[in-house]
Parts: C-alpha cells; sequence; structure tokens
C-alpha cells in the first residue's frame, strides 16, 4: 500500500542538538495524521524537512509512493504538498484574493486577470466549504478567515497533501469547531492532512491515525480510536501525567478583592463593564468563565491600574486601589500574570535574572542605596529556576529565547515568588504543552492552598471546571451569574456565556 | 546551546572589526584607482599618532567631544530612543558653559570650572529634556523634535553670542584662566597640541553609563522601557518620566561634550553658521562601538586618529583629507550592513568546521 507521505528514518542535527534522530513517519491517503509532541520535540523540523526548508542529514521521503528530494519549498509545491503556516503569511493591504493568487497570477494579454482570479476562489471556496469574502482586504477579516485565506493558498497552488502548523493557537473555540470541520471535508474531497499539534482534544476530534514524537524520536504511531488521552498524554510527556485537581477543601477566608459598581470604558470609549460586582476570597480560586471580548480585559487591566476605572470602587485587602498607579496596587498584594507574555509579562531582551525582579528591582535586596545588587539577582534567579524547573543553559540567557512553557514559567516563578495576597491569572496556559499546563495549574492550586486569593481569567473551559472553586460568567461586561463548579457542566456553562440566565430567560 | 549562544556573541563583536578592514580596505583602492599609495597614507597616520607627540595629542583632544556625543547617542538608544540632537546640545551646553565662565569670571578656579562645567551639561539636558517631554506628553516623534531643537540651537546660540557675548571675529571673549580646561603641561607633553584636561571628564562620562544603565535601579528601569514600554507599564514603570528622563541625561552627556570644546579646545565660542558635526559623528561613533561605553571610547578613538592622522596622510602622502571622510562613511555604511557580515562570517565558520 502506497503512503501520501513517508518519511523514512530522517535524521537532522543542528549544532548541539539532534532534533530529527530517526524518524519515521507515513500518512496514508486520505486521512488527517496529527504528528504529536511537546514544545521542542522536534515537530517543526520534521516539517521544515518536508516542506523543504531544511535538508535533512539522513534519510528517504516518498510522496505518493515515489521518492522523492525536496530541495526548497518550490520543489514541495510540485509534489502537491503544502503548509499552513501557524503564523500567517498574508499581506494585510492586499484583499483575499489578491494574497490567494499572489506568485500564480492568473493573466490575459499578459496583464493580471482580476475577473478569473475571483472566479477562481469562488469555486474553490464552494468547492471546500471555506468562507470568504475575495474583495475583502486581510486586515479586516478575523483571524479564522485569514486562516481560511492560507488554506485556500495551498488549494490554488494544487496541493493534495496539506501539512497545518499548529492551527489552533490562534483561534477561538468556535473557530477551532468550524477549522476541524473544514479539515474534514478536505479530506473527504480526498487531500490529506497532517496537523502538527500538542492539544489532545484537537486528535480526538479531528484524526485517523497519530504519531507521537518526544525529544526528536519517534515514539508510536497508532490509530486513535485504539487509544485514549491519558495513555496519549504520558507517550508525549514520557511520564504519567497527573491531571491536577482542584482537591483541597474549600474554605474560603476574608475578601482579598472587593469590586463594586464598577464601570469601565474601552479605548472607543464604549462602556465595557457595566455596574460589576465581584469578590474573591483568599484560600479560593475564582475562575472567570466568557467568550472573548465581554469586558475579562477591560476588568484585569481595571484591577492592575492600567485602565482608568470610570465609577465604582476596587478594594485590594481592604485597601481601595481604584485608579491607583500600578505600582502601588503591585506593592499593596496584587500578582498578575498577563494574557500576552511576550508582550506584557516579560522583557524578551532582559535575562532571565533581570526579569525575575522586573517589579522589585528598586526594592531591598535586590537594591540597596541606589545601586544594583546583581549578585543577590542572580542568585535568586538560579534558586527560581530550579524550584520552578525552567528549562535554561544559565539565568544570562535572554528570556527570547526560551520556549513559550519556560518563558511563561519565569512569568509564574516571578509572581509566585512575591508571595502576592490576588494572583490574576489571565489565560495563563494558551498555547502551552500538556507539561507546562501540569506545572502552572499546580502552582495556582498551591496559592489557593496557602490562602491567597486567585483569580482566573480563561477561554478553556476545562480549564475554567478543573481549577475553580466558584465560577463567575462574565457576559457583556456584567457578571451574570456564579455557578459551582461541581453543580454545572460545559452546556449550561455554554448557555450563561451567551447570555441565557437559568431558566431560558434572556438576561 | 551554550556554545551557539558564545559563537553568536562573537559574532557581533566582530562586526565593527571587519566593518573597520574593510572601510580601510576599500579606502586603500580607492586611492590606488585615484593613483595614491595606499600603504604610505596608513603608514602616514599610524606613525603620526603613535609617533610624534602632537598628533597623539591633537587625536586625544578630538577624542574628548566625540567620545562624549557617542555616549550621548548611545545612552538614549539603550532606552529605546534615538537622540539626533546631540549636535545641538552639544552647541547649548558650549554656549552656557562659555558664558557661565565669562559672566562669573570673578570667582576662583576651583568654583568656576565646576560650575561652568557643569552649566554646559544642564544646557545640553534642557535640550534634551524638552524633546523629551514632547515625546512623553504628545507623542511627538524625537527624531523629528531633536533635528528641530538642533535649528533652534544653532540660530539661538549665533544671536546670543551676537547680542550678548560679543566681540572681534565673530566670537565671544574668551574665557578667563580660571574656567579653562588647557593645560600648559600636557601641551608641553604633546609638543605644543591642544590637549587638555577634559579626557577626564570623558573617561568619568565612560564609566557613569556604564554606571546607571547596568549598576543602579533607574538604569534598570530605563533599559527595560527601552526594550519593551509595555512590559515596564504592567510592571508598574511610568514609562513617560522614563523617557523624558533618558534623553535629559543624553542631553547632559552632549552638553558636557560642547563644555569641553568651549573650556578645553577653544576657550571660546564663534558664531557657527553651520553645524560643528561633532554631534552627527557622535551617532557614527555609537553606531560602530555597538552603544557600548567601552565600545564608543574605542570608536572615538578610531574616528579621531584618524581625523587627526588624515592631516599628516596629506602632507606626506599628498592623499587630499577628504579621503578621511570617505573612509569614515565606508566604516558607516559596513557597520550598516552588519546583517551582511553576520551572514559571510556564519558561513566562513561554518565551512572552517567542515
Amino acid at each position: 500500500m502506497s503512503y501520501a507521505i513517508e518519511m523514512r528514518h530522517i535524521r537532522k542535527e543542528f549544532p548541539g542538538i539532534v532534533a530529527n534522530d530517526n524518524i519515521t513517519l507515513q500518512v496514508e491517503e486520505g486521512e488527517i495524521h496529527a504528528l504529536f509532541g511537546e514544545n521542542g520535540a522536534g515537530k517543526s523540523t520534521l516539517m521544515n524537512i518536508l516542506f523543504g526548508l531544511y535538508q535533512p542529514d539522513q534519510g528517504e521521503l516518498y510522496v505518493h509512493g515515489k521518492k522523492a528530494v525536496i530541495n526548497d519549498p518550490n520543489d514541495a509545491t510540485r509534489l502537491g504538498i503544502g503548509m499552513v503556516h501557524q503564523h500567517f503569511m498574508l499581506i494585510d493591504k492586499f484583499t483575499v484574493a489578491e494574497n490567494i493568487i499572489l506568485g500564480r497570477e492568473p493573466k490575459k494579454h499578459g496583464l493580471l486577470d482580476m475577473a478569473k482570479a475571483v472566479k477562481i476562489v469562488k469555486e474553490l471556496s464552494e468547492k471546500y466549504g471555506l468562507d470568504v469574502d475575495p474583495y475583502q482586504k486581510v486586515e479586516d477579516i478575523t483571524v479564522g478567515m485569514q486562516q481560511r485565506v492560507e488554506i485556500l493558498k495551498t488549494l490554488y497552488r494544487g496541493s493534495d497533501i496539506l501539512i497545518f502548523d499548529e492551527p489552533t493557537a490562534v483561534l477561538t473555540p468556535i473557530e477551532i469547531k468550524e477549522l476541524i470541520v473544514i479539515m474534514k471535508r478536505l479530506v473527504s474531497e480526498g487531500k490529506s492532512i497532517i496537523l502538527i499539534t500538542h492539544k489532545l482534544k484537537e486528535i480526538f476530534e479531528a484524526c485517523d491515525r497519530c504519531t507521537v514524537i518526544r525529544r526528536g524520536k519517534n515514539i508510536d504511531t497508532m490509530s486513535i480510536s485504539e487509544t485514549n488521552p491519558s495513555d496519549l498524554a504520558s507517550m508525549m510527556v514520557g511520564r504519567k501525567i497527573h491531571v491536577q485537581v482542584n482537591d483541597a477543601p474549600y474554605d474560603p477566608k476574608e475578601k482579598v478583592l472587593e469590586i463594586e459598581h464598577l464601570n469601565v470604558l474601552d479605548s472607543r470609549k464604549v462602556n465595557v463593564i457595566k455596574d460589576l460586582h465581584l469578590s474573591v476570597h483568599g484560600g479560593e480560586i475564582l475562575g472567570i468563565a466568557g467568550v472573548d471580548g465581554n469586558g475579562q480585559t477591560e476588568l484585569i487591566e481595571a484591577i492592575a491600574g492600567l485602565r482608568k476605572v470610570k465609577e465604582g470602587t476596587i478594594k485590594l485587602n481592604g485597601q481601595d486601589i481604584t485608579n491607583q498607579k500600578t505600582r502601588k496596587i503591585v506593592e499593596a498584594g496584587l500578582g498578575y500574570i498577563p494574557e500576552d507574555r511576550q508582550k506584557h509579562g516579560l522583557v524578551l531582551d532582559f535575562t532571565i535574572g533581570e526579569n525575575m525582579v522586573l517589579q522589585t528591582y528598586y526594592k531591598k535586596p535586590y537594591a540597596e542605596s541606589g545601586v544594583l545588587k546583581n549578585k543577590v539577582i542572580t542568585k535568586k534567579a538560579e534558586q527560581l529556576i530550579q524550584e520552578f524547573d525552567i528549562r535554561t543553559p544559565s539565568e544570562k540567557t535572554l528570556a527570547r529565547s526560551l520556549s513559550g512553557g519556560n518563558q511563561q514559567k519565569v512569568i509564574v516563578a516571578r509572581e509566585v515568588d512575591r508571595s502576592p495576597q490576588l494572583l490574576i491569572a489571565a489565560q495563563p496556559t494558551r498555547g502551552l504543552d500538556i507539561g507546562a499546563i501540569e506545572f502552572i495549574h499546580g502552582k495556582l492550586l498551591d496559592e489557593k492552598k496557602k490562602g491567597k486569593a486567585v483569580l482566573l481569567v480563561s477561554f478553556e473551559l476545562d480549564e475554567i471546571l478543573h481549577l475553580s472553586d466558584r465560577i463567575a460568567v462574565i457576559y457583556e461586561g456584567n457578571i451574570i451569574d456564579i455557578v459551582n463548579p461541581k453543580e454545572t457542566d460545559e452546556n449550561e456553562l455554554g448557555l450563561l456565556m451567551a447570555g441565557r440566565k437559568k431558566g431560558g430567560a434572556e438576561s | 546551546m551554550n556554545r551557539l549562544l558564545k559563537k553568536v556573541d562573537w559574532i557581533n563583536l566582530l562586526i565593527p572589526v571587519v566593518s573597520v578592514v574593510l572601510g580601510l580596505l576599500c579606502g586603500a583602492i580607492i586611492m590606488l584607482i585615484i593613483g595614491y599609495n595606499p600603504l604610505l597614507a596608513y603608514q602616514s597616520i599610524v606613525e603620526s599618532i603613535f609617533l610624534q607627540p602632537y598628533y597623539g595629542g591633537e587625536t586625544i583632544r578630538a577624542m574628548i567631544p566625540l567620545v562624549l556625543a557617542g555616549l550621548a547617542v548611545a545612552f538614549a538608544f539603550r532606552t529605546g530612543l534615538f537622540n539626533i540632537g546631540v549636535e545641538g546640545q552639544l552647541m547649548a551646553g558650549w554656549l552656557a558653559s562659555v558664558a557661565c565662565a565669562i559672566i562669573f569670571g570673578h570667582l576662583p578656579k576651583v568654583v568656576l570650572l565646576p560650575l561652568s562645567i557643569l552649566a554646559g551639561g544642564a544646557a545640553g539636558a534642557l535640550w534634551g529634556y524638552i524633546p523629551g517631554l514632547l515625546k512623553a506628553k504628545f507623542k511627538v516623534h524625537e527624531v523629528i523634535s531633536t533635528i528641530m531643537m538642533n535649528y533652534i540651537a544653532l540660530y539661538s546660540t549665533a544671536y546670543i553670542i551676537k547680542n550678548f557675548l560679543y566681540t572681534e571675529g565673530e566670537r565671544t571673549p574668551t574665557i578667563p584662566h580660571a574656567a579653562s580646561l588647557a593645560s600648559p603641561f600636557l601641551a608641553n607633553l604633546t609638543q605644543g597640541s591642544r590637549l587638555h584636561w577634559g579626557f577626564i571628564v570623558a573617561i568619568i562620562a565612560v564609566l557613569a553609563m556604564w554606571f546607571i544603565l547596568w549598576k543602579t535601579p533607574k538604569g534598570y528601569e530605563l533599559r527595560a522601557v527601552g526594550f519593551s514600554p509595555d512590559a515596564s507599564k504592567y510592571a508598574g514603570m511610568n514609562v513617560s518620566r522614563n523617557i523624558i528622563l533618558s534623553l535629559t541625561i543624553s542631553g547632559v552627556f552632549a552638553g558636557l561634550g560642547g563644555a569641553m570644546e568651549g573650556l578645553g579646545t577653544y576657550q571660546y565660542m564663534t558664531i557657527n553658521s553651520a553645524f560643528t558635526g561633532i554631534g552627527f559623528n557622535g551617532i557614527a561613533v555609537a553606531l560602530l562601538g555597538l552603544n557600548t561605553p567601552v565600545g564608543v571610547l574605542l570608536s572615538g578613538a578610531l574616528f579621531a586618529g584618524l581625523q587627526t592622522g588624515g592631516l599628516t596622510m596629506q602632507s606626506v602622502a599628498g592623499v587630499p583629507v577628504e579621503l578621511i571622510q570617505i573612509i569614515i562613511a565606508l566604516i558607516i555604511f559596513f557597520v550598516g550592513s552588519g546583517y551582511v557580515i553576520k551572514w559571510a562570517l556564519g558561513r566562513l565558520s561554518r565551512k572552517g568546521h567542515k
């Protein structure tokens, strides 16, 4: 039987690392095949070899049963291999149709034939159920639609083998569902798909078979129907995964965060937080569930002093922190794991050590009489690197060169180490692999056990349900209900998030 | 991984060195084409600087304002700002130091000299503070405002000299001895060069930049804001205040550079009809010095050496002194194309491994 893609005994070395060590990947015709592994396991390297961006040191490639040499992406395209990149390669100012035909423009008398281009795009999008408007500019369309444009680009070039590089990392839950439908449609039209991912859920929803790689080595290839999530997860990480559950008794203490009558405007001067009330107690994790854009970001920014409060009060440990400077609020006991870790959580060009003292650099013991105590900072950083299992050559390494999971660990280490009364965790595990997620969940639960208050904001309902002691549902800038995670499920939360109160009444 | 990182650093350090070599090589080729002897030309530069005390002294003398201007650019750059206004800050500092020296000429040296130096620094600070304020409060881009401040400095110093401090020869009167950095001792040592005590100020400034940026919490904050204003804001830093502070400190370095010219080299200030060029050369010095204090010192030495040695090159090898400016421009060009050099070095070293 011939495979759509067969990569045999691939080996690729980089200075100091073996990225791929004797990896074999066999993708059957017409299947969705998951390439599953932690960040840094060698998935991208393998796919870059398939796409002609790297040359393997050893090993052979077969496409549809024929031996192939792929020297550059043009070769890959000729062989019908298309890549949907994680970071889109689109020109914002161009229309959808212009982006799709770029590089292979249909011509009439030597001139660009835009009418024909639009027609081709429309045909392709109908055939595969990829809903796009060819005339819209890329900068004006949603991320999900941009991804569909990327898929259309590969289809337009005649690809019948599509590589999806972590396609769901940038999508909302609804867009993910749509993408899975699209992938299944593509397969039913005779395409083969390789899905690079580290998310279990997607594999079980979308894929037929799965190849697990770990630290550059092949672990196993199996049918999805013959495995289960926990086995697969242990296979990826190489040890048993303990799913972190909130099993410590719920014993709420005094109110740490108290929000009353809060009104906040967004950057367009629209009232996005409307008369919101909320309190978080010591010793509890309060999860905020909600569809993106219902005021979560603005709420956190208002608490952290990064956004002006129009009306209402915010109290931290009984102290009024409404419209105070961020530093004052931090000193009053706020810890904050921001949503965008690279932009807001870290100075990427600082070393790990420097990032560890981003809020405390001016205080003892890190600074004394106007001079930085670099030795103390180094020591602290080394201690936290050890404690939080941050994988790095040294504390002198720039934050930029760490993997996403390790970057997040640096932030969590810094925030937890300051021992804040209130810890806000915004999308703390987005884009991370299972090992790192498990670790960070454990740290949040530890904070609860220490009697601190944790405010968890996440779009991942699983995460909210797993970790929270109480779940507050935010809808259009208001907390419309607070539910007990033990007495609710995804369906009820989903309805609440869509604005329906219990009993079916529209809120 | 560790090895890899080390290699990258090493390549970064090599870029300025390779740029200088390539610049000199290209300069030599140009000389050959025009029909001069490049070996003789370069030999005359090196010999004059290292063997003739006068040119050695003049080189150090020329270094002083160049290094200070370079530090001003590098300091701002380290905090994420592009200070094109060093030229203006330098002129403001120059005039302020000379004016202070003349107005308070009756004071004893121990008071007057430091006071005049400080006046120069303060004027430069003011000239940096204004664009800083404009950026922090009204988001005016510092490149635009500092360029404009250069013109304001050029013409207002001319106006002030003409109307308040004028003397024959289109310049201010000479400053009193009590405010002068000049030293007969240093002049004798270097067979009559204009070398003055300002080099001590320049060395202190080099140390100060290093100390402020890497040893103080304020410097930590300035660098953080320079790299990532967003993350700094989230960490509770005041981004606007840091922008103002950075350009002000940068202005102090530039202003001191002007004071060195006013109190050391010239002992007066002329009515300038055009920019001195020191401030703009400071950009090149900072760039070649990779915006590090020691790097600025070294590249300042190179530029000063080329400029001073260029004079002997003309008399000994007959090569027009303007060629030096071409060589300097070439060096800057190569530093600017650092990416290409990095790529070439990477390829070379990879080949070496295989």
